[in-house]
């Protein structure tokens, strides 16, 4: 697809070992290593949010609750639903793999804007410490909702110390949407065009658009919310002769497109990853490419079916109804171009693979009950309950989480040059598969039974007992599947098989420099004359022929 | 400045940053940065514009009551100031374009004088709302029996909501232009040649002076 040779010896300098002081890492400039302190860092928030999840599901273990208060209940479920939404999901991929990919997969040097890029990873950390020390100093009770008058007037906990660092993490995110978004106009290689673009570089573009559209409605809303509690600024609370919805809806202006901030990327992996280990070139790359922009666009006409029981209007519940079905359709012409990708391709269950069809199978759960949710009748019967719950987790863990997974052990090798084991890293995929549909399967059940969320008892319906016990079951599976790759992948970086330029044999620009890439990433500028899907070109082909007449031969000789 | 206009110069390969292939890369990099920002900027304005349009609808009546309590004179006169301010910051980006640096400070610094000056009034507003204990919050005093207390307090919290953070924005204007002007008198590279960095800012001064032109007849200007 390009011109650069990188055939080049292993003692060559790269991004990780060009520098070595401390301060060249804490004021790099270089999109490469700013990932890689994303990387760290969302590691340990996505440690800490799983601890306020086990302790949940410990305490769920029994009818009355194990060992928490209520007060701690609800203290542990908000923090456990701030960090990782506002500290893992939202960043993950586009923080970590966007940053070190999108130059990488465009042919650019860096960033459009590497000192913003800087400066959105101190935001970034200042919004965490403000979040840390609001649970450190008694944590907040409202749930990762804040929902108003609640947290802006009667609440007794830290709820404007999170706010204002979910307000700071805000403008973390639209610096990095708003350099993604010039990047991806501005600094694609010669002979780059729109529609030869990786669709992880679509993804990317649809999410940040999200971004800076969405994101500071929500900052500005958060403020008001501080402003009243600390100064009795109302605005959203009755007494102050405001109106509670209207937070509500603000909110949720923002907050239903960021699930597709946090979707969106790992949309873009699976469609990398998808297209590699089938060798086959996407199906219908353009219908992915728009899907994404559709899903952007959409996104922001559905925010009141987080509000079908809210005061809002029937009639406007029925076109939110509508448009939230429309969704599922950009959502399922990739879906199904995934399947199609596969539909004789040539399949290879290497551990990205299986991570990125885990993706797949959940988010196909995870979507089609948002269907139900979406329309109004069941959801007056299932909102509030564990439904939502189990819905809102198959897309973000299944989806997003597993497509995170997927990214990081297909990039892996990429980042750190290294292989890491690749039966450990199978036998991760599929605990955590398992673990996962285990945990949070019985949830959709127990939900449709009734059992409300947000609740740390349910002892006036002991039946509900088995299937909590079942789910916490199924979240140390699944603990055990996010601790194996801390094992391996760190391993890796030791003890691992240096990886060379490209050991998937994939397609795309990121592939043709070496691992790890060079500080400025490329040694000339490339210049792409071809699809990035170019995996049956005649020359692939040919050789694919003759492979398969190879294994025909092999397998007959055994056979008969 | 009768003279048939010259061609804009392209500034200097040694402002290149290292990412870019070349000024013009760099450049385009730039104004595609600037006006994705200002979008962020609307949306986040907009919140508020819309808060504003909801409780307008919902409490007219009381809103109307309440808005004689600011002095439209005073609102005229920073609407006037910003005006000039933006006339001059659009001549400064003129002067940039035709690199005639004693002009174009000039501009700037008459740019940064009126911003002052619109925040001397602003000020002169703000204390007269203190004094007479409209500010929200525990203190606030509302004694017209016509309209209640809690929409009079409403309505304040809108204004100083709206028109502090267009304060803000201000005074970020009056801080970049402020340094936009020492790089242009100090010819430091950045700048030297190049206009681009000014009607980059220029932008955002018209977008500061744009959220005011809607502010004033919102809560100045409220019609019986």
């Amino acid at each position: 697809m390009s011109a650069v040779a990188t055939q080049v010896s292993h003692q060559e300098k790269n991004y990780l070992n060009d520098e070595n002081t401390i301060k060249s890492w804490l004021l790099t400039k270089d999109h490469k290593r700013i990932a890689v302190m994303y990387l760290v860092a969302i590691s340990i928030f996505f440690l800490a949010g799983s601890i306020a999840a086990g302790m949940i599901r410990l305490e769920l273990v029994s009818p009355r609750g194990a060992f928490l208060t209520n007060d701690a209940y609800n203290r542990t479920f908000t923090a456990h639903g701030v960090i990782m939404i506002f500290l893992f999901l939202l960043v993950g991929i586009p923080a970590v793999f966007g940053n070190f990919l999108v130059p990488l997969m465009i042919g650019a040097k860096d960033l459009a804007f590497p000192r913003l890029n800087l400066v959105s990873l101190y935001l970034f950390f200042t919004g965490a410490a403000f979040a840390l020390l609001a649970l450190i100093f008694g944590g907040v009770d409202t749930g990762w909702t804040f929902y108003t008058p609640y947290s802006s007037m009667y609440s007794n906990s830290q709820v404007a110390l999170v706010l204002v660092g979910a307000f700071i993490l805000g403008f973390s995110s639209i610096a990095t949407g708003v350099n993604f978004i010039v990047t991806i106009h501005k600094m694609r290689a010669p002979g780059m065009t729109w529609f030869r673009l990786p669709l992880y570089i679509w993804s990317h573009y649809a999410t940040s658009i999200i971004i800076i559209l969405g994101t500071p409605v929500v900052a500005i809303t958060l403020l008001l919310v501080v402003l009243e509690r600390v100064f009795h600024l109302g605005v959203f609370s009755p007494e102050l002769g405001g109106d509670p919805v209207l937070f509500q809806h603000l909110f949720w202006f923002y907050s239903h497109p960021a699930v597709y901030i946090m979707i969106l990327p790992a949309m873009g992996v699976v469609s990398e990853v998808i297209a590699c280990f089938s060798r086959n070139s996407i199906f219908g790359y353009k219908f992915v490419a728009m899907s994404s922009m559709a899903i952007a666009l959409l996104g922001f006409f559905v925010w009141g079916h987080h509000m079908f029981i809210s005061s809002q209007s029937m009639y406007q519940g029925l076109v939110f109804s509508l448009i939230t079905f429309l969704i599922a359709v950009p959502s399922a012409v990739k879906v199904f171009n995934w399947s199609l990708t596969m539909y004789k391709g040539s399949v290879w269950l290497a551990s990205p693979m299986i991570f990125a069809l885990g993706f797949m199978g959940l988010f196909v759960i995870g979507g089609l009950t948002g269907v139900y949710l979406g329309s109004i009748g069941t959801d007056v019967h299932l909102t509030g309950t564990y439904f939502i719950v189990a819905h809102f987790h198959y897309v973000m863990v299944g989806g997003t989480v597993m497509g995170f997974l997927a990214a990081l052990h297909f990039w892996w090798p990429k980042m750190f040059g290294k292989m890491y084991n690749e039966s450990m890293a199978k036998v991760s995929a599929v605990l955590v598969f398992i673990g996962f549909n285990v945990t949070f399967f019985p949830q959709f059940i127990v939900g449709y039974l009734g059992m409300p969320r947000r609740y740390h008892y349910y002892y006036l319906n002991p039946d509900f007992q088995i299937w909590n016990i079942a789910s916490s079951f199924g979240s140390t599976v699944l603990a055990l599947g996010f601790l194996l790759p801390v094992i391996y992948l760190t391993k890796s970086l030791k003890s691992g098989a240096p990886a060379g330029p490209n050991p998937w044999g994939a397609t795309g620009l990121e592939w043709e420099v070496e691992s790890p890439p060079t500080k400025h990433n490329f040694h000339e500028i490339p210049v792409v004359t071809g699809l990035v899907y170019d995996y049956n070109s005649e020359a692939d082909e040919a050789a694919w022929e003759e492979e398969e007449r190879e294994m025909e031969h092999v397998t007959r000789g055994g056979q008969h | 400045m009768a003279h048939v206009a010259k061609k804009i110069p392209l500034g200097e390969p040694g402002a290149v940053f290292e990412q870019y292939e070349d000024i013009h890369q760099q450049n385009d990099s730039y104004v595609v940065g600037m006006w994705a920002f200002l979008v962020t900027e609307v949306m986040f304005f907009g919140a508020l514009f819309l808060m504003y349009s909801i409780y307008r609808w919902k409490y007219q009546p009381y809103f109307w009551e309440v808005h004689h309590e600011l002095d439209w004179r005073l609102g005229a006169l920073n609407t006037t100031i910003l005006l000039a301010s933006s006339f001059s910051m659009a001549l400064a980006v003129h002067f940039a374009q035709r690199t005639q640096k004693t002009k174009q400070l000039m501009c700037l610094g008459t740019t940064v004088l009126c911003a002052f000056g619109f925040l001397v009034v602003k000020g002169i507003e703000w204390s007269a709302k203190w004094e007479h204990h409209h500010i929200p919050g525990p203190n606030f005093h509302w004694t017209e029996a016509t309209v209640p207390p809690n929409v009079a307090q409403l309505f304040f919290s809108l204004y100083f909501a709206m028109t502090g953070l267009h304060g803000v924005h201000v005074v970020v204007g009056i801080i970049v232009i402020s340094v936009l002007a020492i790089l242009v008198a100090k010819d430091n590279v950045m700048v030297k040649g190049d206009y681009i960095p000014t009607e980059l800012i220029g932008l955002y001064w018209h977008f500061v002076d744009l959220v005011w032109i809607f502010l004033f007849p919102l809560f100045y200007l409220i019609p019986r």
